[in-house]
C-alpha cells in the first residue's frame, strides 16, 4: 500500500505565559490509502493537537519545531503552512489564512468535529452550511451543490426533506451523520475524526461507526480516528497507536497493540477498561495522573505510573523500539517486557 | 417484585408502580384540551436489598434519572410508591423527609460542577453534618470529615482539607462528592453516572473505590449509567430501562448473556467489544428512540423492534414476566426468546 500521510517528528508546542506546554513531542506516524488509524489515549495527552496539527488547524499560541515533517501525498505541509518564528529560535509559526494550505483543508483532509453538536453553526440551515463549504473550493453552482448534498444525505441516511433544516431540529445521531457528510463533501483523501461517537447513545454510535466503516472501504478514504475509548478503536482501526503525555508509546497493528502488547501504559490502559466479553476481573487503576506537560518528568513521562520502572526510566528518555516489523514501543525495557504484558 | 423469590436479604427501599409524569405547556394547548404529558418513568417496582448494587442502563431519555431523583425525592412522583423503613417516601414532610434525605445521598456525573467552587474541600464535605446536626463539636465534625475523606481515598486526609476543587483533578473531585455522601453513613446511594466524565486510567479507580465501600460499609447503590460495560463490572443486578419502563431485570451476567428481551439484545449487541478479533454481531432496529409524549400503543418498543408481530405487540403492553428464578422480561414472546437464545445468532457486518 502507498503511504498517503508521513508525520516525521512531529512536536507541537503552545507558548503560555509561564514557558511551554510540550503537548506533542516528537511523534511519528504513517497513514496508507483507504486505511484507519486510531489514535487513543486520555485526555490530555495529545492525541486532539496531533490530529489537528496535520491541517495545522491550532490556536494562534502553537508552534510547530523546526525539525517536524507532514508529508502528504509527497508535499511537506509542515513548509507550505508555516514560516519561521522571528520571537522563538528553533520554531515555526502557522501562517494563518495561507492559501496553500486551504486547497488541502476539507479538499483533501477533512474532519470529523469533537461534539458534533456544536460543530454546525446555530442561525444556519444544515444543508446551507454543507453547500457552503463545498462552493468554498469547487467551481460549481448553487444547485449542482444542492444535487451534491442531497447524494450525501442518501450516503450517510438523512432524508433528503431534512436538508432545509436547521441544526436544533436534528437529533444527535443525525447531527453526527450530517457532520460526516461533509467531511465527505469533497470527496478528501483523509478524514481526521476527533471523537466522533463520543456524546451519542451506544445504538447510535454503533450504527454511526458502522456507517463509517461502510462509506470508507467504498470511497476508499483514509481516516484518522482520534479517541479515548480502547474498544471502539479495537473495532474500528487496522492500525492503533498509543499516545501518553505528548509522547507516541506504541504503535502498531490492532492485534499486536492488544494481544502483544509491548509498552506498560497500553497494558495499564487495557486492564482499566471493562469488558461485556469474558469473565468478571477486577480493574487495574493507573495510579497518580497524568504529568503537566509544561513540566514533564525527566526521562520516560510514564515512568512515575509505571510499575515497571526501574532506576534508569527515571533518568533517560527511553529510545523508539521497533520490536516486530512495524510494531514500536518507546520503553527501555520493551523487549525484556515484550510477551510478559498483555490486556489480560 | 422479587420480595418473594426466597431472598432473604433485607429489602432496604421497595418501588411500587412508580410514575412520573412531567406536564407540558405547549402553546394554546395550555388552555383547553388535554394536558399532554411526558411520561418519563411509567410504572416501575423493583426491590433493592442491603449491600446489592442495581445497575440502571438505558439510552438517554429512557428514564434512568427521572428515576434517580424520583429515589432521592428531588422529583415528587406523579402515582406509585417507594417505601422505606415502612413509610412512603412520597407523602413525607418536614422532619421525617429531612431524616430521608440523610438517609439517602447522591452522587452526581460531574464532578465539576457538583462540587460548589468557593467551598474547601472541608467545607463541602462538613456541611452535610451541620445541616442535619450531627457530631457535637467542631473537633468532632473534623474527625467525621476525615474519615470520610480516607475512606474516599484521599490520603492523608488533612492534607485535602483546605484546598478548594480547582486545585483537585476530576478523580479527586469525584472522590470528595463520594465523601460527602458517605459522611452522613446513608442507608442508600444513588450515584447517577458517577464515572463517565472521568479518564479511563482514573475512573476503574473510583469503580473499585465504590465497590470496596460497598463491602466494607454493605451501603446499597443505584447505580446509573448508559455504559453497559460498566454497568457490568458495576452491579449485581441490571434493570434495562425503555420509555420509561423496566424492559429487563435480573442478575448481571444473566442479562448480558441470556437475556430475553429484543431491545436489551440490541443495547448489548451496539457496545463495542476492546478486542481486535472479537466479530461484532449487530441486531438491526429500526430508526431512534421515540419521543415520550406520543408513545406507540401496545408495547413501547415495536415501531423498532425487528421480532415485533402485529396484532399482539402493537395491540397489548406486555406485562415483566418471569422466564428464569430473578429475571424479568417484558416481552410477549419472553419464553420463547429466553429458550432460543437469541444472543447466538449474529450478523457479521
Amino acid at each position: 500500500m502507498k503511504k498517503l500521510l508521513e508525520v516525521k517528528n512531529l512536536s507541537v508546542h503552545y507558548k503560555i505565559q509561564a514557558g511551554w506546554v510540550y503537548a506533542v513531542d516528537g511523534v511519528n506516524l504513517e497513514v496508507n490509502h483507504g486505511e484507519t488509524l486510531g489514535l487513543v489515549g486520555e485526555s490530555g495527552c495529545g492525541k486532539t493537537t496531533t490530529g489537528y496539527g496535520v491541517t495545522q488547524l491550532l490556536p494562534s499560541n502553537a508552534y510547530i519545531k523546526e525539525e517536524s515533517k507532514i508529508i502528504f501525498e509527497g508535499k511537506d505541509l509542515v513548509k507550505l503552512g508555516t514560516h519561521p518564528s522571528k520571537k522563538y529560535e528553533g520554531y515555526r509559526k502557522i501562517e494563518e489564512y495561507n492559501p496553500e494550505m486551504r486547497k488541502y483543508r476539507w479538499a483533501k483532509i477533512s474532519m470529523i468535529f469533537q461534539g458534533a453538536m456544536n460543530a454546525f453553526n446555530p442561525v444556519y440551515k444544515v444543508g446551507d452550511q454543507i453547500i457552503e463549504a463545498i462552493l468554498a473550493h469547487e467551481n460549481m453552482t448553487k444547485q449542482e451543490a444542492l444535487k451534491r448534498v442531497e447524494e450525501l444525505y442518501r450516503l450517510v441516511g438523512i432524508p433528503k426533506d431534512r436538508i432545509n433544516n436547521y441544526p436544533h431540529e436534528y437529533s444527535g445521531g443525525m447531527k453526527q451523520r450530517a457532520m460526516i457528510a461533509m467531511a465527505l463533501a469533497l470527496n478528501p483523501d483523509l478524514i481526521i475524526a476527533d471523537e466522533p461517537t463520543t456524546a451519542l447513545d451506544v445504538v447510535t454510535q454503533d450504527r454511526i461507526l458502522g456507517e463509517m466503516v461502510r462509506l470508507q472501504k467504498r470511497e476508499k478514504i483514509a481516516m484518522i480516528l482520534i479517541t479515548h475509548d480502547v474498544s471502539v478503536v479495537a473495532e474500528m482501526a487496522h492500525k492503533i497507536a498509543v499516545m501518553y503525555a505528548g509522547n507516541l508509546v506504541e504503535k502498531g497493528t490492532a492485534k499486536e497493540v492488544f494481544k502483544e502488547t509491548a509498552h506498560p501504559y497500553t497494558e495499564a490502559l487495557l486492564n482499566a477498561f471493562p469488558s461485556i466479553k469474558g469473565e468478571k476481573k477486577r480493574l487495574k487503576a493507573i495510579p497518580g495522573s497524568p504529568p503537566d506537560l509544561a513540566n514533564p518528568p525527566k526521562g520516560c513521562r510514564f515512568a512515575p505510573r509505571c510499575p515497571y520502572a526501574k532506576d534508569i526510566c527515571l533518568e533517560q528518555e527511553p529510545p523508539v523500539v521497533e520490536i516486530s516489523p512495524g510494531h514500536y514501543s518507546k520503553c527501555h525495557f520493551a523487549e525484556e517486557l515484550y510477551g510478559e504484558l498483555g490486556g489480560e | 417484585m422479587d420480595a418473594e423469590n426466597g431472598d432473604n436479604r433485607k429489602v432496604v427501599i421497595s418501588v411500587r408502580n412508580l410514575k412520573k409524569y412531567f406536564e407540558l405547556h405547549i402553546g394554546m394547548f395550555k388552555f383547553w384540551g388535554e394536558p399532554i404529558y411526558v411520561k418519563a418513568v411509567d410504572g416501575i417496582s423493583f426491590n433493592l436489598h442491603e449491600g446489592e448494587i442495581i445497575g440502571m442502563v438505558g439510552e438517554s431519555g429512557c428514564g434512568k434519572t427521572t428515576t434517580g431523583r424520583l429515589l432521592t425525592r428531588l422529583e415528587n412522583p406523579t402515582s406509585g410508591q417507594v417505601i422505606f423503613e415502612g413509610k412512603n417516601i412520597a407523602e413525607l414532610k418536614g422532619k421525617d423527609l429531612k431524616f430521608y434525605r440523610r438517609n439517602v445521598q447522591m452522587i452526581f456525573q460531574d464532578p465539576y460542577e457538583s462540587l460548589n467552587p468557593r467551598f474547601t474541600v472541608q467545607k463541602t464535605v462538613m456541611e452535610p453534618l451541620l445541616v442535619h446536626g450531627i457530631g457535637d463539636t467542631y473537633d468532632d465534625r473534623v474527625e467525621l470529615v476525615i474519615k470520610a475523606l480516607e475512606d474516599a481515598g484521599l490520603r492523608p486526609a488533612e492534607e485535602y482539607l483546605s484546598r478548594f476543587p480547582h486545585e483537585l483533578s476530576g478523580g479527586q473531585r469525584q472522590r470528595v462528592a463520594i465523601a460527602r455522601a458517605l459522611v452522613l453513613r446513608p442507608k442508600f446511594i444513588v450515584a447517577d453516572e458517577p464515572v463517565s466524565m472521568l479518564d479511563v486510567s482514573i475512573r476503574a479507580g473510583v469503580m473499585n473505590l465504590m465497590l470496596d465501600l460497598r463491602d466494607k460499609y454493605n451501603i446499597p447503590y443505584i447505580f446509573i449509567t448508559h455504559d453497559i460495560a460498566v454497568a457490568r463490572y458495576m452491579s449485581d443486578r441490571i434493570a434495562v430501562m425503555y420509555l420509561g419502563k423496566i424492559v429487563e431485570i435480573g442478575e448481571t451476567d444473566e442479562v448480558i448473556f441470556n437475556h430475553a428481551h429484543p431491545y436489551t439484545k440490541a443495547l448489548i449487541s451496539a457496545v463495542p467489544v476492546p478486542d481486535p478479533e472479537h466479530k461484532h454481531g449487530r441486531v438491526e432496529i429500526k430508526g431512534e428512540i421515540p419521543s415520550p409524549i406520543n408513545l406507540p400503543k401496545g408495547c413501547r418498543f415495536w415501531p423498532r423492534c425487528p421480532y415485533a408481530k402485529k396484532g399482539i405487540c402493537d395491540v397489548k403492553e406486555p406485562p415483566l414476566k418471569e422466564v428464569a428464578p430473578g429475571h424479568f422480561v417484558a416481552c410477549h414472546f419472553a419464553e420463547k426468546f429466553y429458550e432460543e437464545d437469541i444472543t447466538e445468532e449474529t450478523v457479521e457486518v
